[in-house]
């Protein structure tokens, strides 16, 4: 083949292998005369969009994208300071680590419930099981990062008597920034897997509720559709994350691990 | 008395991560005159590094005493510079802001004085056209020039140099040596420039102190009769080869259980 069509084909690769697929789940659907309450072929999906309004859909969305992105602030403004305080002090890292780690080792699935009983039904426990679930690989990034630090960097540091401030605003924190978004790029999928768990538990409104609650009506199609909607805004967050580290970190970008 | 660094007695020692005691050095004795050029060369685990540390006031020694100008040394004092074996250099910040760096780091700002000073210092390493580069843009000699420029930024008296072209290659290493034999006779200074190689200790150096390993000694203080200026020029002189060939001797003598590292020249 010709070298140019290669690299258009090696360019276009993943968009020909998304459109394939869809193709053949269309296909296999139409052949085998799949049911819709099984498997909805993408038409049907696409065709259910309608069934609900614009409003409807726009208010699930804004719903889910609202729990997840306060979830997802909370975590950080909570992580970061438990991170810096972490690395800076043995005590707190002996005392607050084991208790991270219990946190992280429980299933938030299997507490949300419980939290939903404890805090009620409003909007505080949809985002204390985003945070929960988002906040943990925040502290564990960030703490790596703070600690990553060069110890000839730290000297430099001592041998000018800077302050402990100095040391953590000049050194350790734009050090740690690629790790921290590194993290901040992991834990902007899971608020948004925390986001649909609380859902799920207690909402009345959301897609992860949507889901459920067309689920429960045999609407599959519907529920498809907002599980596609659903995947669309956790990538699109994920791309803002990407887009902000290039935008503002520029020199981070090429060492950050992903 | 009258010595710019003076060790006497220092004997430091650390618990290992097993717990037992290591000694790191063992009543080293060195003094250093004013502006002199003293290298100090020996294998691994000799406690070069550990000199340098004490000299700098980043730990205290467990008996003996550090002084700089008489006064003993019990905190990191302004009138030194530091250039470690790596560059350490912050990636966020453009060459000129990372020269600048310890003012900002130290008092929180960096006036109109020290921006000229370093504008000087980049033009006297060369570096003048990398002013806005990041250092990630720059060859490893090149980030290493920035980090002696930043050593160099307050115009300390004491320069203290930790292996500081041991992970640069061969020809960027002879040429940064030069360039730091020019700095140091344009600007006198007195250095503790601890190295893994004989003939980069011998071509910059008015004495060579060799050390023993386990527990750290010196060994012995080699004056180095060499005249300067040195130059390319001194690297062909059979008498650099003969003392060359007499320290390599020395430094074999120390450590029987021959082994590559710590005699690379």
């Amino acid at each position: 083949m010709n070298p140019a069509l290669l690299k258009l084909l090696d360019r276009a690769a993943p968009v020909l292998t998304l459109v394939a697929v869809l193709l053949l789940w269309e296909i296999g659907c139409r052949a085998f005369s799949v049911p819709a309450f099984v498997l909805p072929a993408p038409s049907v999906v696409v065709s259910s969009v309608p069934s609900l309004e614009f409003s409807t859909w726009s208010g699930h969305i804004l719903a889910t994208l609202q729990v997840s992105l306060i979830g997802y602030l909370v975590s950080i403004l909570l992580a970061v300071p438990l991170a810096i305080g972490i690395t800076s002090s043995r005590f707190l890292a002996r005392t607050v680590l084991p208790w991270l780690i219990v946190i992280q080792s429980t299933p938030i699935v299997a507490i949300a419930p419980i939290i939903v009983v404890t805090l009620g039904a409003g909007a505080v426990p949809r985002i204390v099981i985003t945070t929960l679930i988002s906040f943990f690989p925040i502290v564990i990034y960030t703490a790596s990062g703070l600690a990553s630090v060069p110890a000839e960097l730290i000297e430099l540091s001592r041998s000018l008597r800077a302050s402990r401030s100095r040391e953590y605003w000049q050194i350790r924190i734009p050090y740690a920034i690629p790790h921290i978004f590194s993290a901040l790029k992991v834990a902007i999928t899971l608020a948004v897997i925390g986001a649909v768990v609380a859902e799920f538990v207690a909402a009345e409104k959301g897609l992860g509720y949507l889901i459920l609650f067309s689920t429960s009506s045999f609407k599959i199609p519907v529920a498809f559709a907002a599980l596609a909607i659903l995947v669309c805004c956790s990538l699109l967050l994920y791309a803002a994350i990407v887009w902000l580290q290039q935008r503002c970190f520029p020199w981070s970008v090429s060492k950050s691990a992903d | 008395m009258g010595h710019v660094i003076e060790l006497s007695d220092v004997t430091q020692t650390f618990v290992s991560s097993d717990g037992s005691p290591v000694t790191a050095l063992d009543k080293v004795n060195l003094a250093l005159n004013k502006h002199e050029f003293v290298s100090v060369i020996g294998p691994s685990g000799c406690g070069k590094s550990t000199i340098l540390r004490l000299v700098a006031g980043l730990i205290r020694p467990s008996a003996g005493t550090v002084s700089i100008y008489d006064l003993p040394v019990t905190e990191p004092r302004d009138e030194i510079g530091v250039v470690f074996q790596k560059p350490t250099l912050l990636p966020w910040l453009s060459v000129l802001d990372n020269i600048t760096f310890p003012m900002r780091h130290k008092y929180g700002r960096v006036d109109d004085k020290d921006r000229a000073r370093a504008v000087e210092l980049l033009a006297m390493t060369g570096l003048t056209d990398f002013a806005h580069k990041r250092p990630n843009e720059l060859s490893g000699g090149m980030q290493q020039r920035v980090a002696i420029a930043r050593s160099l930024l307050h115009d300390p008296d004491i320069l203290l140099m930790d292996e500081p072209f041991s992970a640069l290659d061969a020809l960027t290493r002879d040429e940064l040596s030069f360039e730091l034999l020019r700095i140091w006779t344009e600007r006198p200074k007195t250095v503790v420039f601890v190295t893994h190689s004989i003939q980069e200790a011998l071509l910059l150096s008015d004495r060579i102190v060799v050390m023993s390993a386990r527990p750290g000694r010196v060994a012995e203080i080699i004056d180095v009769p060499l005249p300067r200026p040195r130059s390319l020029d001194t690297l062909a002189e059979p008498e650099f080869n003969r003392l060359a060939r007499d320290i390599r001797l020395k430094v074999f003598s120390r450590k029987p259980e021959a082994n590559a590292e710590g005699f690379a020249a």
